[in-house]
């Protein structure tokens, strides 16, 4: 992830009215700064806030769906057709960049959205895999946990799911589309741009601190000296997320600060 | 020419026990529900399902009829987890294959293709390996090299399918926005039944709807069922949208009271049943 310009960003005076989970589309939106032609593919109310309003700023050529079978426009004119199957062909092309869920998810970006305990008999059982095993071979695959606690970031995740750095490193010619650009929490940004790709806070969301993370975080976290905020939005990126994206406020039923 | 139509309890009586179920649909979306309350009437168990799973799964693993299933998930989308499903995982009811969404696919290709097997850049290091042992992989014999999954075929004794239109000859139609792997389905089956909202003249699908909405093509189907209502609770758009009310009671309810009011007599028991629950709620 692009750190410098959020960092220059950050440097403007902090707005004391941006709500904790604004932040959180900022920094979802930035996932998909300079991503080009491709399909944002978010999980959940804030990464969705989000890629709609880096479709609507600065990523202006993204592809964006209803959620079903149709790519849409921001105001939900369709322009396409992309039903299941196509999106798992798109997926295969590269050309996505997906925000998933994560129940659990370790330090080198393993994630688990299948159940917790043992697979054979779950103490909880999940979602299942979903998509997850071909997201992450195919097309650069970012996560947003909407609740950060030493419950999801966790030491080893129950399930493989997702693959992580550490995992497909063991298949060095399956690894070549491979890629785990951020993880956003309530509390900041991750990224694994450490030199063994183990997670590494990138950002700081305004009014959260180091030892915030640390404590809600199971793992060791590469913590940098200076920790950059996460940047604030524009005047005009705020009335866009509360006037014309998300009037509903549906970004409070997942952050509610 | 063929006439296909019959009923869903005469669809189950070429059903056995033991049998490897397709069902088409995905989440809680144009689930083949009719045929499924079918199978539920009847004592059929022991069953291999093959599902991008919804309610169909949830109801078939309450009832105890699954043995093993296939999927890469189960949900009812808007409520994401399945709570039936839960239940009968939580307890080791049955033995599952868990595999990638994209896995599942190119196993019912590779199945309708009639392969053994079709390489899918999926799964590798992924714990879909460790749970499923019996996954080989090959190499690309070409200069790339490359490790794929061997994703085998996916290939179904008989598939349940529900769909918008149908003629009395087995030509499905879907008019909704997304075919999902019905098609496919049948095609991977060796028998395959196909229900539908109405039953028209082949001429009529036609009519009003473009062509490439024929979906299913007869010589893929071995029986036709008109169903009205037939995906319920489920999605069947454009007919009807999810009954998001119905499903929030089936995922509150636990399943011997929701099974004994709903689900005890037939297809025509059902639709009273909800409907009287829908008066009593005003």
């Amino acid at each position: 992830m692009d750190v410098s310009r959020e960092d220059v960003a950050s440097k403007a005076a902090p707005r004391t009215d941006v709500r904790r989970s604004e932040y959180c589309v900022i920094a979802c939106a930035e996932a998909w700064r300079d991503a080009g032609e491709i399909l944002a593919s978010p999980m959940g109310f804030i990464p969705s806030v989000g890629a709609r309003l880096a479709r609507l700023t600065f990523s202006p050529d993204l592809l964006l769906t209803d959620g079903e079978a149709m790519l849409v426009r921001p105001d939900g004119t369709p322009e396409g057709w992309l039903p299941y199957r196509q999106h798992l062909t798109l997926v295969a092309s590269g050309r996505r960049h997906v925000m998933m869920g994560a129940s659990q998810i370790d330090r080198f970006g393993n994630q688990n959205i299948s159940c917790i305990g043992d697979w054979a008999r779950p103490k909880r059982q999940l979602l299942g895999v979903r998509g997850a095993p071909i997201n992450t071979l195919n097309n650069p695959t970012s996560y947003w946990v909407p609740r950060h606690s030493p419950r999801v970031f966790v030491e080893k995740v129950d399930m493989v799911c997702g693959v992580g750095y550490d995992r497909v490193a063991e298949h060095p010619g399956t690894a070549r589309f491979h890629r785990i650009p951020r993880v956003v929490s309530d509390l900041g940004v991750f990224d694994f741009a450490t030199p063994d790709h183990s997670m590494r806070l990138a950002s700081l969301h305004p009014g959260v601190s180091v030892e915030q993370v640390r404590e809600a975080t199971g793992f060791e976290l590469v913590v940098p000296d200076e920790v950059p905020s996460t940047r604030e939005p524009t005047p005009e990126e705020l009335r866009l997320i509360r006037e014309v994206i998300d009037p509903a406020d549906t970004r409070r039923r997942e952050v509610s600060s | 020419m063929t006439d296909k139509t019959m009923t869903a309890d005469e669809v189950v009586a070429r059903l056995h026990s033991g049998m490897t179920l397709g069902i088409g649909g995905w989440g809680s979306r144009r689930k083949p529900m009719a045929l499924v309350r079918a199978l539920l009437r009847s004592d059929l168990t022991d069953l291999t399902v093959v599902s991008y799973g919804g309610p169909d799964v949830g109801m078939l693993a309450a009832a105890g009829r699954i043995r093993k299933l296939v999927a890469a998930f189960v949900t009812l989308d808007s409520i994401p987890l399945e709570p039936n499903y839960r239940a009968a995982r939580e307890t080791g009811a049955f033995e599952l294959t868990e595999v990638d969404e994209g896995m599942f696919m190119w196993g019912l290709r590779a199945a309708a293709n009639r392969l053994p097997f079709l390489p899918v850049r999926a799964g590798i290091g992924s714990d879909v390996m460790r749970v499923n042992p019996g996954l080989r992989t090959v190499t690309s014999p070409y200069d790339d090299g490359e490790t794929f999954v061997a994703m085998p075929a996916l290939r179904l004794d008989a598939a349940l399918v529900h769909v918008n239109r149908a003629d009395r000859l087995g030509n499905g139609q879907y008019l909704g926005p997304d075919p999902y792997f019905d098609d496919l389905f049948c095609e991977a089956a060796d028998s395959a039944y196909l229900s539908c909202e109405r039953i028209v003249d082949t001429a009529e699908l036609t009519k009003e709807a473009p062509p490439q909405s024929l979906l299913v093509k007869r010589l893929s189907v071995t029986g036709v069922v008109e169903a009205p209502g037939g995906a319920h609770f489920t999605s069947c758009a454009p007919d009807y949208g999810r009954d998001e009310n119905v499903q929030r009671l089936y995922a509150s309810t636990p399943w011997a009271e929701f099974s004994d009011r709903f689900l005890a007599g037939d297809e025509q028991a059902y639709g009273s049943a909800v409907r009287n629950w829908q008066e009593e709620q005003g």
